[in-house]
């Protein structure tokens, strides 16, 4: 880990790399040479996808219905949006992407059976899909027996790499390590109270979060705790936080139970404007500030790849587009701009395989580089996550994160961390 | 009644019919892939029988038989991830050997509690015996103080609750949210591909059967008739010098087994466990299939269970937004137009068209307490 | 854990966490009574109970905005404009829904709990549709969201003793309603002995309708406060629902006493288990007992003496 160094923020170097970013990003995607008639269909489709010579199919599995709906409405957004702009652009190798959406409907045995309909009844060539580490492990033993492609966008807790998944967000390590240190360096951080919803995620992320701060920052861990999903009544936490007096609360709480919690933290009169105790969270998007409430979360910082309001040119146009699309009220999470990343990625790697075989997107997907990103830059590691760089952002009233750090290198993704298990 | 054999003529017919639609048409008609979603949806049916004995016959209404089918599902997940969790292919993990998910909740040994999960008889035998244990604790306590009705309801609904946040809450020991995933072999035997899917159907099928005729059986017997006497009049039952408790415990912890072994079954053909099955709201889905079929007929509830998920399902491919507006609507349709559901339609209007020879004119159950 | 810290630190916690009770207990309360008036009276389990606090809360929602939208000035006080309309929205429906499904079920409880479980799936795809999938924000009045300084160490959250002034003026008002007035003496009747209460010349019917009615617009008053403390979205009603009927069972289902004496000992033993164990673990326990304890006295707490 000691050599992921990220260095405090350059503002002229950071603003020539997004511009090459961008001018990259020009290049990689405005020709529209490609054309169908250059790649004969049973040359570029030997597994019997659904390819035609002017369409291909791809999936979207998300839940529209059930609790989680909440959450992958944006994904589906994004998913739909990126693959309208390839189709615009004159689609991949000159064929239309079309999608076959199915609903998950927030339970993993229908994610599973779903997956199965995409990959078997269907044929599709790519699966954009899953929010949830339950709906990803319910599906990844279909994506291995029949070989599919799920480009999955939620950032989660690492803990896998498996060669049918590109994972597009950010894995644990990559998000947390960064923010810790920077509350570390810039507030002086050194005593920290863990607390999370009760699943997989929040306590494998607090795991390398205790880890880091004991064994690398020195820090104290004064508290790790976890409620049920959808547990609405934080007062007593909030008592204990008081009682022992953190540098900072690090929430990952998640779902209807965010709303509660910062509401709660607010009326107890804990208040994040002032320095101590500040919290850092790396769960709560814009996304979930709607339904939480700006002014319930305001000075609050929040530790992710990205944040609607970066500024560049990629991101500009990201969320013009994404606004003009679903809506002007529209706000854009973390996971929704990854879940943006997915199409343009499987395109990437289909034309550089020039193939839409699984195994050679497969193959060809390591290094693809992505200039275009709204977050900026993202390449494929050989691990299937992508490099990103890690952002913290402090809330505003507004409901927008303000970036107030940014790594200076890309974050090397590292699902199974040594030292960290 | 005069008995003149173990079934009457339209019986035997209904259970031929039943045998020919899951043996014959299924496969026939059905590629592989929806023939395993039948299959599962037919481990559901196993729970409804379960209920039509409890519920329609017994007149014990259990919101927690989620929590029956997920132990017989988590008994036999544990079973499989032990087998695929062999040192060579966890070799990675810090302790080789144990299920994945425990390695990542730095646990370093397998518990004892998992060690007979090891051997497939002792599974086999925890699949039956673990569900009826706890369903004779919880019928022990409540049915011998005489709880029953809502209130059996409502605290059987708040068991599955607690068994959900149980199983959430220690994700070291169960897989947590997550269930236990990624199962691969059963003594060696792949049940991944196709082939093998197609043969757990017709073992699904098979053993459905069985429930079926035990369940036919129980009915049938004078424990079946006292049973439903309970229902319609319990104190006259129990002022004629029969213990109502003995009776309700053991059509509970029946009811119970038949959820498990489907549970067992549904993890075989779905390939892993969650508790996603285990909470309040797939149990009470459960009741509602039972309720569509009708909750006096055994054979209803298999087709109130098919029924059901293949309208989810398809309904939920092409209206998401429509299913649950049409999932609302029809149980309150059935509660209030069809009380009886496709098999009082049946009795009602197929029935008596039936130029069958007619035995004693039916008479409506009325819809249970 | 304690030992690092001075006696008046341990005081103010220990004060304050007493009064996180309090607020759970209030909760709990404002949940439970309007289940406790249609269970307990009536017999009817309403499965749609948290659907019907939900509606409150989107009740709150509408006006909220409405206020921010055409009169910004009384914005701090729309929050009792918005429980009154609250209270009629839920209210009216429920009565609605008494008219078209519960009463043709008061001779089959449990079928009212299919058909009510029925209704709260269409309700949570009628917020869905009418309001997004996602939670909305509903914005509360500044002065309701600080908090209050009672020393240095001790702070009170006003939204909390709003919520502890709701739920005593409503249990107030209730008890005043069930017991001494002559609606209260008629729903009693009724609960009593139907047959004998109609034959007295009490309008079984209206009776019926007005107790569901009431009953659905307290849980939506109820909904309207929760938008204080905890999120609004078309599943949120859900996590509601065990532990409101808990509460009501282990009350003892035709006390209105009762059902605040369990309200009370469940929230103050939830409350200081979470201080010693984690939150999970106190749930799971809290719930164990409960149920423990309903099995060895299942009555409940409080039981009418009633022969069955």
């Amino acid at each position: 880990m000691a050599d992921k160094k990220t260095f405090p923020i350059n503002p002229l170097s950071r603003r020539a790399i997004l511009a090459g970013g961008a001018a990259l990003g020009a290049t990689l995607f405005l020709p529209k040479g490609l054309r169908a008639q250059d790649f004969p269909t049973d040359q570029v489709n030997t597994t019997g996808l659904a390819v035609t010579d002017d369409t291909v199919q791809v999936g979207i599995l998300h839940s529209i219905s059930g609790t989680m709906s909440i959450s992958e409405t944006g994904s589906v957004q994004a998913e739909k949006l990126a693959i309208e702009q390839i189709n615009a652009q004159g689609g991949v190798l000159g064929r239309k992407i079309e999608t076959i959406q199915e609903d998950g409907a927030s339970d993993w045995p229908t994610f599973a059976e779903k997956a199965r309909k995409l990959l078997v009844n269907d044929k599709v060539a790519s699966v954009m899909g899953c929010w949830t580490s339950a709906s990803r492990k319910a599906v990844l033993p279909v994506f291995e027996q029949y070989n599919g492609m799920l480009y999955y966008p939620t950032f989660y807790e690492g803990l896998e790499e498996s060669p049918n998944v590109i994972y597009t967000g950010q894995e644990a390590t990559q998000q947390i390590i960064a923010g810790l240190d920077w509350v570390a360096r810039e507030k002086g951080a050194k005593s920290f109270y863990l607390l999370g919803s009760d699943y997989i995620w929040p306590r494998t992320s607090n795991k390398i979060a205790r880890k880091h701060i004991e064994d690398k920052l020195g820090g104290k861990v004064l508290g790790e705790e976890y409620y049920p999903l959808g547990h609405t009544q934080f007062n007593s936490v909030i008592n204990k936080i008081r009682l022992k007096k953190p540098d900072v609360i690090y929430a990952i709480v998640v779902g209807g139970s965010n709303v509660a919690f910062y509401k709660q933290l607010k009326a107890a009169g804990i208040d994040m404007t002032e320095e101590a105790p500040l919290l850092l969270t790396i769960s709560v998007t814009e996304d979930e500030i709607r339904g939480i409430g700006g002014e319930n979360i305001e000075g609050a910082y929040a530790c992710m790849k990205y944040f609607q309001s970066l500024e560049n040119e990629n991101n500009r146009e990201f969320v013009a587009a994404f606004k003009e699309m679903w809506g002007d009220d529209m706000v854009i999470g973390d996971v929704t701009q990854a879940a943006y990343l997915g199409p343009w990625l499987w395109k990437a790697a289909v034309e550089k395989a020039g193939s839409f075989d699984v195994d050679k997107v497969r193959e060809a997907s390591p290094g693809i580089e992505l200039a275009s990103a709204p977050e900026g830059y993202v390449k494929i590691h050989e691990n299937h996550h992508l490099w990103s760089k890690t952002r913290v952002g402090h809330a505003k009233a507004d409901g927008q994160y303000e970036v107030v750090f940014e790594t200076g290198d890309l974050v090397e993704p590292d699902p199974f961390p040594e030292g960290y298990q | 009644m005069t008995r003149t054999s173990f079934l009457k003529r339209d019986e035997a017919v209904g259970l031929a019919i039943l045998a020919l639609i899951i043996f014959v048409v299924f496969p026939v008609m059905l590629d592989d892939f929806r023939l395993n979603l039948f299959g599962k949806y037919l481990t559901y049916a196993f729970v409804a029988i379960g209920l039509v004995l409890c519920w329609g016959a017994g007149g014990i209404l259990s919101l927690g038989q989620g929590v029956f089918f997920g132990l017989g599902g988590y008994c036999m997940a544990m079973f499989l991830k032990l087998e695929a969790s062999t040192p060579e292919a966890t070799a990675i993990q810090s302790t080789p050997g144990i299920p994945d998910f425990m390695d990542w909740n730095q646990i370093t040994a397998l518990p004892v509690w998992w060690q007979p999960f090891d051997s497939f008889a002792l599974t086999l035998a925890a699949i039956l015996v673990v569900p009826a244990a706890f369903a004779f604790v919880i019928g022990f306590a409540m049915f011998r103080r005489r709880v029953s009705g809502v209130y059996f309801a409502i605290i059987t609904q708040a068991i599955a609750a607690i068994v959900t946040i149980l199983i959430i809450g220690q994700q070291g020991y169960t897989g947590g949210v997550n269930g236990i995933t990624d199962l691969r072999t059963l003594m060696g035997w792949d049940i991944r591909p196709d082939g093998a899917k197609t043969a757990l159907y017709f073992v699904n099928g098979v053993l459905l059967f069985v429930c079926l005729l035990v369940a036919m059986a129980i009915r049938k017997s004078k424990f079946g008739r006292v049973l439903v006497a309970m229902r319609d009049a319990e104190d006259r039952v129990r002022f004629s010098g029969y213990d109502v408790a003995s009776f309700k415990i053991f059509i509970f912890c029946v009811g119970a087994m038949m959820a498990s072994v489907g549970g067992a079954m549904f993890t075989l053909q779905v390939g892993f466990m969650s508790p996603t099955i285990v909470g309040i709201v797939p149990s009470i889905e459960m009741v509602i299939f039972c309720a569509v079929g009708g909750r006096h007929s055994l054979m209803g509830a298999v087709y109130g269970a098919l029924l059901v998920n293949w309208a989810k399902t398809t309904f939920s491919e092409s209206f998401p937004d429509l299913w649950l507006f049409g999932l609302g609507a029809l149980f309150i349709a059935v509660v209030m137009a069809f009380p009886n559901g496709l098999a009082g339609l049946y009795d009602d209007y197929v029935k008596p068209r039936l130029p069958m020879r007619r035995t004693a004119p039916a008479t409506q159950p009325q819809p249970a307490e | 854990m304690f030992s690092d810290y001075s006696l008046s630190e341990l005081g103010a916690i220990f004060a304050m966490q007493g009064f996180a009770g309090l607020i759970l207990f209030s909760v709990f309360v404002l949940m439970a009574l309007g289940l406790a008036i249609i269970f307990g009276q009536m017999g009817v389990i309403n499965m749609a109970h948290g659907e019907f606090m939900i509606l409150g809360a989107y009740v709150t929602y509408l006006v909220s905005n409405a206020f921010a939208a055409y009169m910004p000035a009384l914005f701090g006080a729309y929050f009792f404009v918005a429980m009154v309309l609250a209270f009629c929205a839920s209210g009216l429906l429920g009565m609605a829904v008494e008219w078209a499904i519960i009463r043709h079920l008061y001779k089959r409880p449990l079928d009212t709990l299919l058909a009510t479980w029925g209704l709260s799936l269409m309700l949570q795809q009628a917020f869905r549709s009418l309001f997004g999938a996602r939670e909305v924000g509903v914005t509360i009045p500044d002065w309701m969201m600080g908090s209050m300084a009672v020393t240095d160490m001790i702070e009170v959250p006003i939204n909390g003793i709003f919520v502890m002034v709701l739920a005593l003026g409503i249990s107030a008002a209730i008890y005043v309603m069930m017991y001494r007035s002559g609606w209260g003496r008629q729903v009693r009747a009724v609960t009593q002995n139907r047959v004998m209460a109609g034959a007295v010349g009490i309008n079984t019917e209206r009776t019926d309708r007005m107790t569901f009615g009431i009953g659905c617009g307290v849980a939506g008053v109820a909904g309207a406060a929760f938008t204080m403390i905890g999120s609004t979205g078309p599943t949120s009603g859900q996590a509601y629902i065990v532990d409101t009927f808990l509460v009501v069972v282990f009350g003892g289902a035709a006390s209105l006493l009762g059902t605040i004496a369990s309200a009370f000992s469940i929230s103050q033993a939830q409350s200081i288990l979470e201080f010693f164990l984690s939150g999970s673990m106190a749930k799971v326990i809290t719930l164990l007992v409960v149920v423990g304890i309903l099995m060895l006295r299942p009555q409940g707490l409080f039981a009418m003496k009633l022969r069955k």
